[in-house]
């Protein structure tokens, strides 16, 4: 197990650092932070955008790779430059990572866990109305994206609150910094409501999906019968035998769904006002900031490799034929 | 005294569909009731109906009383009580009827734990207990292993193990061996009756196996399209059958005990649930029919323990007639005699290997073993002939089989194929040896393209080698299955089991080949249609010259269609000869385990004989044992003396021709000599 992981991270090292690569490459080559400093008035000397861009590590008239050696010595030192301004990325990286973190953690479980409730149930009401209703409603929520979705909830938050006369769900920002203590708390967990809802809705699609149909190809098995001419409820046999089976192929769709997950975080972070990862990724294209998009997409290869990982372990814990020794 | 007792049970399912029609019967305390039909008969459906796990939506009607407690109708809880207490069943494909997920221990010792009230240790304690019962070695280290580091023997131990773990009155077994070897079905089978002898259970045995049955059964009851046909003593059952189905089912089975002779088909197939036959059921296949028999469906008249349900069964058993009598064997076609002497191969294997890598790791595989699926294997056919391949699975027969279709060169030895090395083939010559060398496939279901029409799947191989005339050609090949050539425009999911494999036969001789390759052609149809196949392969063998490369398993069916037979173990041929003589002297000690395991349908000779019972599975081809392969299982090697035992385990026998033989050679070095 244990050189099996070793060997596990090597590759997903590897993997990550061709992904930031290309995804550097990929910047440095079609966004011009150059914008930024012209067209100015007063109009800035040439001579003097260029030192300053240079000092950035961010000056196209400097040869792409020359540009992408320095990136990579400072990445490897863990310095991920500096932005278009001046400023630290590590630094604005520090402060963005925990909340797109929070927000990312709590969706995938969330949405992970009840879209396997939400599946088994369907599978086991086949054909029902209860069955057909959640197959509506998941296709309606996959094809809906999640910019819409994140507005409609936004919407209905305001209507809500104007109805109740007061600030019942709250729908900009992290939190109130205003209040403290056990306030505070209670206000950050009120305003996770709206954006992890709109992340977690279409993951709980996703998972009820596939979860459905694992569970019905395991409904017909014999075990299932065995089980039940064991002695044991109906009940026990669906949940011990049946969604237990199933649940093995739904968790290697873990590093498929995390996937969507990030993207649909973008959206959800710009729309309810997070200063997250995802915010940060649509502002630094904004502003053709090379080094953030890079750190950005970095962090992302990160997420994604880990839940590969993550999600090979779920199924070595979940399957014991594949925990060969 | 009477457990269980089953009176009038119907089963519909949604649609309308009538599975089952009024089946009745008793079970006592140490009593073991056969339950024989064909597929689709209801029989199965009938026992999940006795433990109440039908799928919802199945209709049940009459009454299932246990020790006269009703249990259709009563409440879940009460149901719940019962079942795996007083009445547990053994299932027949004991892969898929263990959670992958739980050790074999666990779900063992789960099915203790719902009906006792025992601690965890307590429950995998008798969990242990009673994989030693059923003849598990090492049960305690055993119990901790997941179903798929079982063999399909052991996994079928452990359920009986499982199912008698609350000392249950009675036992439903569903085909409990239909999915094992011979030699482990043997075994099994005797697990069974240790089992029944521990519990003292009644047995309700489910089965297709006539031979299972005349072993076993005390009384026997035939089903036919859902409904009981004939009921009695097994006796009575097998040596004074009353119902024409049942005589034609015993005429129509291959035997191991007797010399070639023709067998005797029922025409047709049994009828869908959904479209039943006015009158009775089994009438459009009954030589005895008679215009009253479209009527009404005949009751089943019971006379004591006795029950026939025939109109003409008073006439039967008046003028004492047997199955043979009723159901006309069709003639055999002559075959133009052969020359012993000049014999013209068109298949020759010579010292075939074929070995394949164990690998492992992911990322950087490595080869951490080798697979001896053919270990040097050497044998050939001549023009007319059938040679049989026999052997239990794994033992190789499959890797010989595609090893002569590829047409390639082999890993080690080689394949002569009408006279050309398969190794030195041209492109172009491979693709006109192919011509001449086809395949029939064991699974009629899969290996007809179900959207194609069967017309088309006849023609393809046609139009694959540029064949003229292709629609007269295909009629031709239909008539010659002895199907209508009208038949081509229909698809395949129109035809029944024993027809589809007909027209796979009829693609086989498109190309008009000299050699065909049976992979076991009639292993997966019912006995009532496998006759009729059997024939049809001895029919066109005689009348095309063709000659037959037969894989099979089963040793009474080898017995009647082949010339020569050869008996594979662990990659290796331990006997080869003319079927007369390897079947009236079997030399090799496995060919004997292997004959003595096959049940015959008799019930009397089924009883009185002895047979060997061999130990253990077979040993993993990735590991075979030193000198000779069987020498870990040998029956014959445990009672030597030690100094001629110790040459088992050191040198490897090769196959030695016999003595007093003409075509009989065995691979052992202490083979049992004719008495003569």
């Amino acid at each position: 197990m244990g050189t099996y992981l070793l060997r596990r991270l090597l590759s997903s090292v590897i993997l990550v650092a061709i992904a930031a690569s290309l995804a550097y490459l990929l910047a440095a080559s079609s966004l011009n932070p150059r914008a930024n400093y012209t067209g100015r008035q007063p109009p800035i000397p040439v001579g003097v955008v260029d030192s300053t861009l240079s000092e950035y590590n961010l000056n196209d008239k400097t040869p792409l790779l020359e540009r992408y050696g320095t990136w990579v010595s400072g990445v490897v030192q863990g310095d991920f430059g500096k932005t278009w301004d001046g400023g630290s990325v590590n630094q604005q990286m520090g402060q963005r990572v925990g909340v797109s973190l929070r927000l990312l953690l709590i969706g995938t479980l969330l949405g992970s866990t009840l879209g396997v409730a939400v599946g088994a149930f369907a599978a086991i009401r086949q054909y029902r109305i209860s069955d057909r209703a959640i197959g509506v409603a998941s296709f309606v929520v996959m094809a809906v994206p999640v910019f819409v979705l994140a507005t409609l909830l936004t919407i209905g938050a305001t209507g809500l609150n104007g109805a109740v006369g007061h600030t019942l769900i709250e729908y900009t920002g992290e939190y109130n910094p205003a209040l403290s203590g056990v306030d505070q708390l209670l206000n950050r967990l009120n305003h996770l409501i709206l954006p992890t809802i709109s992340l977690c809705l279409g993951q709980i699609a996703f998972y009820s999906r596939i979860q459905r149909n694992m569970m019905l190809d395991v409904l017909g098995q014999d075990f299932v019968r065995t089980a039940q001419a064991k002695g044991l409820s109906r009940r026990t046999a669906l949940v011990k035998h049946a969604l237990r089976t199933a649940l093995i192929p739904s968790a290697t769709y873990f590093a498929f769904a995390f996937g969507t997950m990030l993207t649909g975080a973008t959206f959800t972070e710009k729309i309810f006002g997070w200063h997250g990862m995802g915010e940060w990724l649509v502002e630094s294209i904004q502003h053709n900031d090379t080094n953030a998009v890079a750190a950005v997409a970095l962090f992302a290869a990160v997420c994604v490799l880990v839940a590969g990982v993550l999600s090979d372990l779920l199924v070595a814990a979940l399957d014991p034929r594949v925990r060969v020794s | 005294m009477t457990i269980l007792e089953v009176n009038d049970l119907t089963v519909t399912f949604r649609g309308g569909v009538k599975a089952v029609r009024g089946v009745s019967y008793q079970v006592g305390r140490g009593e073991v009731l056969g339950i024989v039909g064909e597929s689709g008969s209801g029989k199965s459906v009938t026992s999940l109906a006795v433990m109440g796990l039908l799928p919802a939506g199945a209709q049940v009607t009459g009454s299932v009383k246990l020790h006269g407690h009703e249990l259709l109708g009563m409440r879940e809880q009460e149901i719940l009580k019962r079942r795996g207490k007083s009445i547990s069943m053994i299932f027949q494909d004991p892969l898929s009827a263990f959670t992958p997920v739980y050790t074999i221990g666990d779900q063992i010792a789960e099915a203790v734990r719902v009906h006792q009230k025992v601690s965890k240790e307590q429950a995998a304690r008798q969990a242990v207990e009673l994989l030693e019962l059923v003849g598990i070695p090492h049960p305690e280290v055993r119990a901790k292993a997941f179903p798929h580091e079982f063999s399909g023997g052991m996994r079928q131990r452990a359920m009986i193990a499982m199912a008698i773990a609350n000392d249950p009155d009675v036992l439903i077994c569903d085909e409990p061996t239909t999915a094992l070897d011979v030699t482990i079905q043997a075994q099994v089978l005797e697990v069974l009756k240790t089992a029944q002898k521990e519990t003292g259970a009644g047995i309700v045995m489910i089965t297709h196996d006539l031979g299972v049955v005349a072993g076993l059964a005390d009384r026997v009851l035939v089903m036919y399209a859902g409904k009981p046909v004939e009921q009695g003593t097994v006796e009575e059952i097998y040596y004074e059958p009353r119902m024409p189905y049942t005589m034609g089912l015993l005429a129509s089975i291959p035997r191991l005990d007797q010399e070639n002779q023709r067998l005797v088909p029922i025409e047709g197939a049994p009828p869908s649930p959904a479209a039943l036959p006015p009158g009775c059921p089994f009438a459009p296949r009954c030589p005895l029919k008679v215009d009253a028999c479209d009527d009404a469906e005949p009751e089943l008249v019971q006379v004591g323990e006795r029950g026939v349900a025939c109109i003409r069964s008073h006439e039967i058993d008046v003028k004492r007639l047997r199955g043979v009598d009723v159901f006309p064997a069709p003639e055999p076609v002559a075959e133009p005699p052969r020359d012993a002497r000049r014999r013209e191969t068109v298949l020759e294997l010579d010292n075939l290997v074929r070995h394949y890598p164990l690998m492992k790791g992911a990322v950087f595989k490595r080869r951490v073993g080798t697979v001896h699926a053919v270990d040097g294997i050497s044998f050939d056919i001549a023009r007319g002939e059938t040679l049989a391949l026999v052997g239990e699975s794994g033992c190789g027969k499959t890797t010989t089989l595609q090893q002569i279709m590829q047409l390639e060169a082999a890993q080690g030895g080689r394949v002569v194929v009408f006279g050309k090395d398969s190794g030195e083939l041209t492109k172009r010559e491979r693709k006109e040896l192919r011509r001449d060398l086809q395949i029939v496939f064991q699974d009629p279901m899969a290996a007809l393209d179900p959207r194609m029409p069967v017309g088309d799947i006849l023609a393809e191989p046609l139009r694959a080698h540029g064949h003229k005339d292709v629609q007269g050609r295909v009629a031709e090949l239909l008539e010659l299955v002895g199907l209508d050539p009208s038949y081509a425009e229909r698809y395949p999911q129109h035809f029944s089991g024993g027809q589809r494999q007909r027209i796979g036969i009829a693609r086989a001789l498109a190309l008009e080949p000299k050699l065909i390759v049976l992979d076991e052609p009639v292993s997966a149809l019912d006995v009532s249609i496998q006759a009729g196949v059997i024939n049809l392969l001895e029919d066109l063998k005689a009348r095309l010259g063709l000659s037959y490369l037969f894989v099979a398993h089963d040793l009474s069916v080898v017995r009647h269609l082949a010339d020569r037979v050869a008996v594979m173990y662990l990659g290796k041929i331990v006997e080869i000869g003319t079927v007369a003589e390897v079947y009236g002297t079997p030399a090799h000690p496995y060919t004997r385990a292997l004959m003595s395991a096959i049940p015959l349908p008799d019930p009397e000779l089924e009883r009185s004989r002895r047979r060997i019972i061999l130990e253990g599975d077979l040993p993993s081809p990735a590991q075979p044992p030193s000198g000779c392969r069987f020498h870990t299982r040998c029956p014959k090697r445990a009672l030597l003396p030690e100094p001629e035992r110790a040459r088992c385990v050191a040198e490897e026998p090769p196959v030695v021709r016999l003595a007093h033989a003409d075509d009989h050679g065995a691979a052992c070095h202490y083979p049992e000599v004719r008495n003569s």
